[in-house]
C-alpha cells in the first residue's frame, strides 16, 4: 500500500474544483478504515475491518461480497454518511471526515433501492436533487430531457409518480440522478439487485454508456460475479468485513488452480473458502436468529 | 458568489419540494384542515356555552375569541413545529435521507429553508382557518391590533423554529422512538403554555416551566394586542422573550442538530431502518 497520497494541484471540472494528486492518477484512496457497531446490549459487530484501497481515475473497481459482508457500510463511509472509527478516506484529495461538503460535490451514488420521493414525479424528484447541487432549472432541464431519452423514459410519463413505475425503471431514474450532478466518483451499491434480466442488462448497459461519456470512476459493490466480470477492471474480494484479495479481474482468474478458465466465483470460493451462496444463506440465518431472539 | 448562489438554489429546492409533497398529498391535506377546522369551531362553541353552564353574563364575544386564538395560533406553532421537527423522520419514512444528508449543502441552508416553507405553509392555512371558522361566529374585532398580533407571530415564529430544531434531533438518535417522544413534548408544550387559559390557574411550579415556554409569551401578545387592542409600546413585555429565545434557540438548533448529525453519523442511525 501506498502511504497518504500528497496533493498539489487544483483541477476544474465539470463539477467543481478537485483536488489531484501528485501521479493525478487516484480517484479514491482508502486507507486502513474500520467501522464497529453496537448491536445489542453486550453484542457487536465489526462490519468493515481495516480496509485499504485505491481507485484510479476512470476505473471500473469492483468489490465483490455476499450480503452482510460490509458493502454498503464501505460505501456508506465513502459518501460520509458514516464516519470510520479508524482509518482515512480520500476522494480527490480531500478527507470524507473533515472535508465532507467538499466530498459530497465530487461523489453520488445509486443504492439498491431506489429512494425516491414515491408521490413526487420523476422530474418533480430530480429537479429537487439538481437543486441541491446548485444546478440551475434550466440546464437541468435540458439535461434531464436527453437522459430521459438515453435511459428511455418516454416524455408523456416524467410527470408520473414514482410509484406507478417498475423496480426497474426506478432504478433507471435513479442512475439518471446519479449522472445529472456529473459525479467524478459513482458509488454503485448493487444497483441491478432484485431486477428482472432485461432490466438488469439494461441498467448494465446504461452504466457502461454514461461512464465513458462522464470519465466518472466507479466503485460497484455487486454479489453479481458475472455482473463483476462484465463491468470491472480490478476487484476485491470482500468477506467479513475484510479485503481477502485484490487484482485485476483476468490476474486473479489466472492465479487459482484451474485458471484462467474458472469464474469469479470460483476465485471467490478460492480466497474465502465459502460459496456466495453460502455465505448469503448464513447471513440470512443469522438475521433469522437475531430478529427470533 | 457562485457558493451563495448555490446554497439559495438548495433552499428553493427543498421548499420547492415540500410543496409539491402538499400538492401529492392533498387529500391528507384536506383531512388535516377539516379536522382543524372542527377542532377551532368547538373551542369557539365552548367560548359560547360559558353564559349557559354559568347562568351568569359573560363577555361572550371575548370568550369566543378568547379561544379561537388559542387554537387557531396553537394550530400554526404546530404547524412549524411538526414540520421542522419531523424533518428528518419524515425523510426516514420517504427513504431518502441518506440522499439528502450526502448533498453538498450545508445543514443550516437544510434546516432554514424547511423552516422558511414551514412558516409559508402555516400562515396560509391558519389564514384559511381564520376565514372559515369566522363564518361561524359574528366576532366584534373593531379594537383589534392586528399590526401588533402580527409582529407578535412573527417574532414567535423564530423561537418556535429554533424549538422544533432541536426536536428535530429526537428522530435523529432514535429512529424507534424519536417521533413519539418529539410528540410528547408537544403535548407538553400545550399543557404549560396556557393555549385554552390563563397560566395563572396553573400550580405554582407548571407557571415557572411555563415561563420557559415560547408559546406563553406568543399566545399572551396575540391576545393583548387582538382581545384588548394594546398598542406597540405594551406589547414588549411579550415579545422581548420571545426575542430573545428565538436568537438563542434558532442556532442553538442548528448547532445542536450538526453536532448530533455527527453522533448519528458515528453511530450509523442514518440508515433509513430503525
Amino acid at each position: 500500500m501506498r502511504g497518504k497520497p500528497e496533493t498539489n494541484r487544483i483541477e476544474t471540472t465539470e463539477r467543481g474544483k478537485i483536488m489531484l494528486f501528485k501521479d493525478e492518477k487516484i480517484a479514491l484512496s482508502v486507507k486502513g478504515i474500520s467501522k464497529t457497531f453496537q448491536k445489542h446490549k453486550n453484542k457487536t459487530i465489526k462490519a468493515v475491518d481495516n480496509v485499504s484501497f485505491e481507485i484510479f481515475r476512470g476505473e471500473v473497481f469492483g468489490v465483490l461480497g455476499p450480503n452482510g459482508s460490509g458493502k454498503s457500510t464501505l460505501i456508506r463511509m465513502i459518501s460520509t454518511l458514516l464516519i470510520p472509527d479508524t482509518g482515512n478516506i480520500l476522494v480527490f484529495g480531500f478527507d470524507a471526515e473533515k472535508e465532507a461538503n467538499s466530498v459530497r460535490n465530487l461523489v453520488n451514488r445509486v443504492s439498491v433501492e431506489a429512494s425516491f420521493f414515491k408521490k413526487l414525479s420523476a422530474m418533480e424528484n430530480l429537479l429537487f436533487t439538481a437543486g441541491l447541487y446548485g444546478i440551475s432549472k434550466a440546464k437541468a432541464r435540458e439535461e434531464l430531457l436527453r437522459i430521459f431519452d438515453r435511459i428511455g423514459l418516454s416524455r408523456k410519463r416524467i410527470h408520473d409518480p414514482l410509484e406507478d413505475f417498475s423496480r426497474g425503471m426506478q432504478q433507471k431514474v435513479a442512475i439518471a440522478r446519479a449522472f445529472l450532478t456529473s459525479p467524478n466518483l459513482l458509488l454503485l451499491d448493487e444497483p441491478t439487485t432484485g431486477l428482472d434480466p432485461r432490466a438488469k442488462k439494461e441498467v448494465q448497459a446504461l452504466i457502461q454508456e454514461v461512464c465513458k461519456e462522464h470519465d466518472t470512476s466507479i466503485l460497484l459493490t455487486t454479489h453479481d460475479m458475472f455482473e463483476a466480470e462484465e463491468l470491472c477492471g480490478r476487484v476485491a474480494i470482500f468477506h467479513e468485513g475484510k479485503v481477502q484479495k485484490m487484482g485485476e479481474v483476468m490476474k486473479l482468474k489466472a492465479a487459482i488452480p484451474g485458471g484462467p478458465l474458472v469464474s469469479l466465483e470460483d476465485v471467490f470460493m478460492h480466497y474465502t473458502g465459502t460459496t456466495l451462496k453460502e455465505a448469503d444463506s448464513g447471513f440470512e440465518e443469522a438475521e433469522t436468529l437475531q430478529e427470533v431472539s | 458568489m457562485q457558493a451563495v448562489l448555490k446554497e439559495f438554489r438548495a433552499a428553493w429546492a427543498f421548499v420547492e419540494r415540500n410543496f409539491n409533497l402538499v400538492k401529492r398529498y392533498w387529500k391528507w391535506e384536506v383531512v388535516f384542515f377539516a379536522y382543524t377546522v372542527a377542532n377551532s369551531v368547538t373551542m369557539g362553541f365552548i367560548g359560547k356555552g360559558v353564559e349557559n353552564f354559568s347562568g351568569t353574563k359573560v363577555d361572550v364575544n371575548f370568550l369566543i375569541l378568547y379561544m379561537l386564538i388559542g387554537s387557531i395560533l396553537w394550530g400554526y406553532l404546530s404547524i412549524l413545529f411538526e414540520i421542522v421537527a419531523e424533518t428528518v423522520a419524515w425523510e426516514r419514512w420517504e427513504e431518502t435521507i441518506e440522499y439528502t444528508f450526502m448533498a453538498p449543502v450545508s445543514r443550516a441552508t437544510h434546516l432554514l429553508s424547511v423552516c422558511l416553507f414551514s412558516i409559508f405553509y402555516g400562515l396560509v392555512r391558519s389564514g384559511l382557518i381564520l376565514l372559515v371558522v369566522s363564518w361561524f361566529f359574528k366576532l366584534d374585532l373593531s379594537g383589534a391590533n392586528f399590526a401588533g398580533a402580527a409582529a407578535i407571530l412573527g417574532v414567535g415564529s423564530f423561537s418556535f423554529i429554533g424549538l422544533g430544531m432541536i426536536a428535530a434531533i429526537l428522530p435523529l438518535i432514535s429512529p424507534e422512538k424519536g417521533v413519539q417522544v418529539v410528540h410528547i413534548f408537544q403535548a407538553l408544550l400545550l399543557m404549560f403554555s396556557g393555549v385554552y387559559y390563563e397560566v395563572e390557574v396553573l400550580p405554582a411550579w407548571m407557571q415557572t416551566v411555563a415561563k420557559l415556554s415560547p408559546a406563553t409569551y406568543a399566545l399572551q401578545g396575540m391576545r393583548a394586542s387582538i382581545l384588548d387592542g394594546q398598542p406597540f409600546s405594551a406589547l414588549w413585555s411579550f415579545t422581548y422573550p420571545l426575542l430573545f429565545m428565538g436568537a438563542v434557540m434558532l442556532p442553538l438548533g442548528i448547532f445542536t442538530f450538526s453536532k448530533m448529525e455527527r453522533y448519528a453519523k458515528k453511530k450509523g442511525l442514518l440508515k433509513r431502518n430503525g
